[in-house]
This record gives structure tokens, sequence and C-alpha cells, in this order.
């Protein structure tokens, strides 16, 4: 067409009738990718909102707080009010608690899931379907069912006996150590470990047969065949499991209040949770303050523990970003 | 496909032979089908003692324990005294919350699945396509699974005199009309147009930001789901005249439909286990009181809630899905 030399009445015409279809199909890319825009910021803004609040209230004074002057950008800036949450909580401490604790509990987690998962993953054995609706079964049983009687299950531990046979007849109470927890965690009892199971089976089962059959041609036996083939290749999503068992044991309530509020080592979520008695009792310890905490200043030191508990998870997530979202993608891909 | 479903349908286990399995000392044993089946039941024995010790025992525990009154002995331990279904008439009848509060969580639970589904069906589109600062906008969509989760949900209006206060402040802004939603609702219900319907959509607008915050796993997982559809069925589709809404619902929405059920399930039990759940409140304040007869009843009501619900939705879902094999 282009070639061409003389353009007949008919095809100006056409053309034109183009160039006006062009133009209007750019319009209307434009006014979506606006709309897109506009839609996007407008939740992404709502999910950062209450951080950025958070973070400027953190900083007022307490006489900011009632100014109705100040919406945003404190006037006084102060870190007293950081002070005063350590002061009210065990912070330093409780922080490295959590941070042993949810490491220990997700390693646990990890080794026993991803066992599980390359068994269901890779074996044929009877009882197998059986036991994979158990571990479905484990998913959606929500674990307050069974909060009750773990926690009488573990003041006086002793299944079937056993324990009383080494223990002198007594059955021991298991409550406020970390142990019942950690035995949890290593037979893929803890926190989500369903979850995991699932995602890290959809996993192995992408695995092409021929590898394993290579491998024991090769003289790999079971073992050196999951330690030497397939662990290597599994690290991304090993990695992604791990992470989602730390952040969220980090922040987790029900397990922790269940098998670690009673004990002599402090855990951050607990603390967090009844920050607003200790306050009142830490206010009316000095007498030169009101007892009752004034509403704005309560929310405020509680703003301050969300931001101390959050900031570590938001700087770990700004750095494994990818590894988050990788795994979550690749187990939903296939049925 | 064809080839590992074979692999996958050949013969199953039969009871003699699952036996003779963990047997030593015959044929059976030494074959090695047999061998790879103890090996992978070795793989998965972590989860076959736990499962038995820390959930089907407790389990089974505080079934019983439902049927109980508990009480708390001296030094430790505990008494059970067989009543029946007293606990459960106790949690329909006596208790004065928790009726109240599951008939109002259930009609909650069941709009915020559906508005979490087609909103995050919704994201997941937009975040599929190709433009400036999709990866900062994924990355701050999937933020609220950290934030939002454990303890974190709840803690702020957990305080009473915050709430207290918050009702307030609501009144006013409702009075000064600078609402926008109730002045579109008050509109709406003058002209003539407000119905249930429009309550719903109303309160689904104005919990937006808990839809949100309780969606970051279903867009990865729809997203996830939307990026295995091979771009050569628009192209074909394309070819032959398919307009873009037209390839949406013939392609885009048939091939992700399976994904509704994982996503749904997902969100059911998400909601459930939410401590800002105000069944959940109540029942952790009863444990609180140590009256584990009744916790333990409303728990088990409670989880069979759930899963009639799961089963009742899977059952829907799952009929009206198309499953694409691969």
């Amino acid at each position: 067409m282009k070639t061409k030399q003389a353009v007949s009445p008919s095809q100006a015409s056409a053309n034109r009738k183009t160039r006006s279809y062009a133009a209007k199909a750019k319009a209307k890319k434009w006014a979506i990718s606006i709309a897109r825009g506009l839609l996007l910021f407008g939740l992404c803004f709502m999910i950062i909102q209450p951080m950025l609040t958070r973070l400027s209230t953190s900083l007022m004074e307490e006489r900011d707080l009632y100014d109705s002057t100040i919406v945003l950008l404190p006037r006084n800036v102060t870190l007293d009010n950081f002070r005063i949450v350590f002061d009210l909580t065990t912070f330093p401490t409780s922080m490295l608690n959590t941070v042993w604790t949810a490491l220990l509990v997700s390693v646990l987690q990890v080794i026993s899931t991803t066992l599980v998962g390359y068994g269901f993953a890779r074996y044929d054995f009877p009882l197998k379907k059986f036991w994979f609706a158990c571990v479905v079964a484990l998913i959606v049983i929500p674990p307050q069912t069974i909060s009750t009687s773990l926690y009488t299950y573990f003041a006086q531990f002793d299944f079937l006996g056993i324990v009383k046979l080494f223990n002198g007849g007594q059955p021991i109470n298991l409550r406020g150590s970390v142990l019942p927890y950690a035995l949890m965690s290593a037979t893929c009892m803890g926190l989500k470990d369903g979850l995991y199971i699932y995602m890290l089976r959809q996993y192995f089962r992408g695995i092409p047969k021929s590898l394993e059959e290579a491998a024991y041609v090769d003289g790999c036996n079971t073992f050196h065949t999951f330690v030497r083939i397939m662990l290597p290749d599994a690290v991304p999503t090993i990695l992604s499991c791990f992470l989602f068992s730390f952040v969220w044991q980090w922040t987790d309530l029900f397990y922790t209040r269940n098998f670690l509020a009673t004990s002599s080592r402090p855990i951050f979520s607990t603390e967090l949770s009844t920050i607003v008695s200790r306050m009142s009792r830490y206010f009316s310890a000095d007498a030169s303050k009101p007892i009752i905490v004034p509403v704005g200043r309560q929310q405020q030191l509680i703003s301050i523990g969300v931001l101390i508990c959050c900031i570590p998870l938001i700087i770990l997530y700004c750095f494994t970003q990818k590894t988050f979202v990788q795994s979550i993608a690749m187990s939903g891909s296939k049925e | 496909m064809s080839a590992r479903n074979k692999k996958d349908k050949r013969e199953a286990w039969g009871l003699k032979e699952s036996v003779l399995t963990f047997i030593p000392g015959n044929s059976t044993f030494n074959s090695m089908r047999s061998r790879n089946a103890r090996h992978g039941v070795a793989f998965i024995l972590p989860f076959i003692i736990g499962f038995l010790v820390f959930m089907l025992w407790p389990l089974l525990q505080s079934l019983i324990m439902s049927f109980n009154e508990v009480n708390l002995v001296q030094g430790g331990g505990f008494k059970q005294t067989f009543v029946g279904f007293d606990n459960y008439k106790y949690a329909f009848g006596v208790d004065p919350y928790f009726n109240k509060r599951l008939v109002e969580e259930i009609p909650r639970m069941a709009i915020n699945t559906a508005a979490t589904l087609v909103l995050s069906f919704v994201i997941a589109v937009i975040l599929n396509q190709d433009f400036k600062g999709r990866t900062l906008a994924r990355a701050i969509f999937f933020l609220p699974v950290i934030l939002s989760s454990g303890v974190l949900p709840g803690i702020e209006s957990q305080n009473e005199f915050y709430n207290m206060m918050q009702g307030i402040s609501d009144e006013i802004a409702n009075s000064s009309g600078v609402n926008l939603s109730a002045a579109l609702q008050d509109l709406l219900a003058v002209s003539g147009v407000g119905s249930g319907v429009f309550d719903v959509l109303f309160d689904m607008i104005d919990s937006i930001y808990d839809i949100v915050m309780a969606s970051g796993i279903q867009i990865i997982v729809f997203l996830s789901g939307l990026q295995a559809i091979s771009p050569s069925l628009y192209e074909a589709a394309d070819v032959e005249g398919c307009t873009a809404w037209e390839a949406f619902w013939k392609i885009t929405f048939p091939m992700v439909s399976p994904l509704l059920l994982v996503n749904s399930i997902y969100t059911i039990i998400d909601f459930f286990m939410k401590n800002d759940n105000r069944v959940m409140e109540r029942i952790n304040e009863l444990m609180q009181r140590l009256e584990f007869g009744h916790v333990s009843a409303m728990s088990w009501i409670y989880f069979g809630v759930a899963l009639a619900f799961i089963g009742v939705l899977s059952f829907v879902i799952s009929r009206g899905v198309h499953y694409y094999e691969d």
C-alpha cells in the first residue's frame, strides 16, 4: 500500500477512518490506564496508610494528640513514647525470646513438613489417600477446637500412660515451657503446617520422575536422592515456607498464649495484647500522673507496640518479597 | 499427563499386601514396591505421629469434654462428670452472647467471602496487565499477609474506651453528612431504590479495608492462575473476532475458576480463625474463666458450622467449575 503514489478518494476516507479509530483506541487505552492507576493507588494507599499514621502519631508529644490542627505531621517531635513502651514491656528481652522461639519453631516446622511433603509427593504407600485427607483436615480444623483439650493435655502430659512409666507414676506439667510447642512443630502440628505440607508437596510433585530414576541408577539410595538431588532444587520453596512460618509465628497469639503465656520468658505478641492493662498499672505507679490513661494516649502507645512488632517484619519482607510470592504462586497453579 | 495418570492408577493396595509390606521375612516385604512404600511411610512418619498424638487425641478429648462438666481439682488435674447435651443447651439457650454472635457472624462471613473472592479476582486481573510499577503494586498487595496476621488486626479495636469514642465520632460523622456512602444510601432510599441488596453492598463498601487486608494470598493465587493461561488462546480468540469482554468470560474466567474453590476455602478458614472474630472472642473469654465444658461445646458447634459452610460451598463450586486438563 505504501508504494502507491496516488491515493484514491475512497482510500483517503478509509485512512481517516483508521486514524480516528486509532485515536479512539489510544484514548481508550489512556482512560483505562488512568482508571487503573487511580484504583491501584487508592487501594495501595489504604493498605499503607495505617502504618504511616502510626509512624506519625508515635512521634507526637501528648499535647499534639489533642490538638485538632495537627492531622498528619507532629509539631513537637519526641522519642519519649518509645521510652515509655520500652518501660511498659520487657521489650529487648521479649524480642530476643521471640526471635529464638520463632526460629526454633520454624526450623522444626520446615524440616518436618519438607519430609512429609516429599513423602506424599514421590511415594506410593498403603492408606496414602487417607493420610492426605488428614493433611487437608489439618488445614481445615480450626486449632481453637482443640485448644481446650491441648490446654489441659499439656498441663498433665501423659500420652497413653507412657510418661508415667518414666516419671514415677506422675504426669508432667509441660505448660509454660517451649517443649510442647517444639514437639508439635517437629511433628507437623504447628501453626498452619498443613498449608506448608501442601505447598511443598505441590513443588515435589513437579519434579520429573526421570531425575529420581537416574539417581537410583547411579547408585544413590533413598536418603541420598532426597538430600543430594531433591533438596538443592527445593531450596526456594523451603525458604519461603520458612519465611511464612517465621513471620506468622512472630505475630501469633493463639499458640503463644496457649503454650508460652506462663513462661518465664515473655513473648512479644502476648505482651502486646496486654499492653493496655500494663499501661494503667504503669501510670498509676507514678503519683503525679492521672490514673486513668486518656484514650488517645492509649492508642498512641498501642500503635508504637504494633510498629515495633511490624518493623522487623517489613524489613524482612523488603528483602525477601519475591520468595514469598513465588511459592504461593506455585502452589496455586496446579490442582 | 496421560502417562502420569496411568502411574497414579496402578493397582491399589490390598489389605493383605499392606500388612505384609511391614512384616519382614516374606516375598512381598522384599519387593521393590514394598520397599518404596516403607520409605514413603518413613518420610511421612512425623505427620502420622503428630496427627495421632496432637490432633486426633485432643480432638477426641475435646469431644468428650463437650458432653461433660469439667471442674479443676486442687493441685492440678480435672474431674469430669457426664452431663449429656447440657453444654450444647447452654451454648444455644443460656449463654447471652454466643448464640447471637454466631447468627451475626455467619452472614458476615458469607458476604465477606464473596466480596474477597470478587475483589481479589479483579485485582489479580489488573495486576496481570502490563504497566509501570507493577512489581511495587504486587508487593504492596501482598503486604497484608504479614501485617494482618496473628495479634495485629484486632489489637487497636480491642481497646474498649477507643471503641466508645469511635462510636461517638462515627455518629458525628454521619450527622454532619461527610460520610459519602451513608449519604448515597440515604439518597437511594429516598428515591425508592434502597433495599436489602443495597444495604449489603454498602456494608461491603464500608468494610473494604478489612476485605483488602484479608485478600493477599487470594490475589497471588489468582494471579498465578492467570499467568498459567497460554497467550495463544487469546490470540486465537482475537483472530476469530472475539472481543476483550467475550475473551474474559470465555477464556479467563473458566480457566481460573478451579482456583475459586481453593481461595474460598482459604478465605473461610482465615475468617474463622481471626482473633477479632466475635464468636472466637466469646470462646476465649469463657476459656479464661476455665469453663472448659462450655468452651468445648461451643468450639464444636463453631467447627461444625464452618465445616458445613465449606461443604456446601465446595459442592456448589465444584459443580459449576470447569476443570481443564493440561
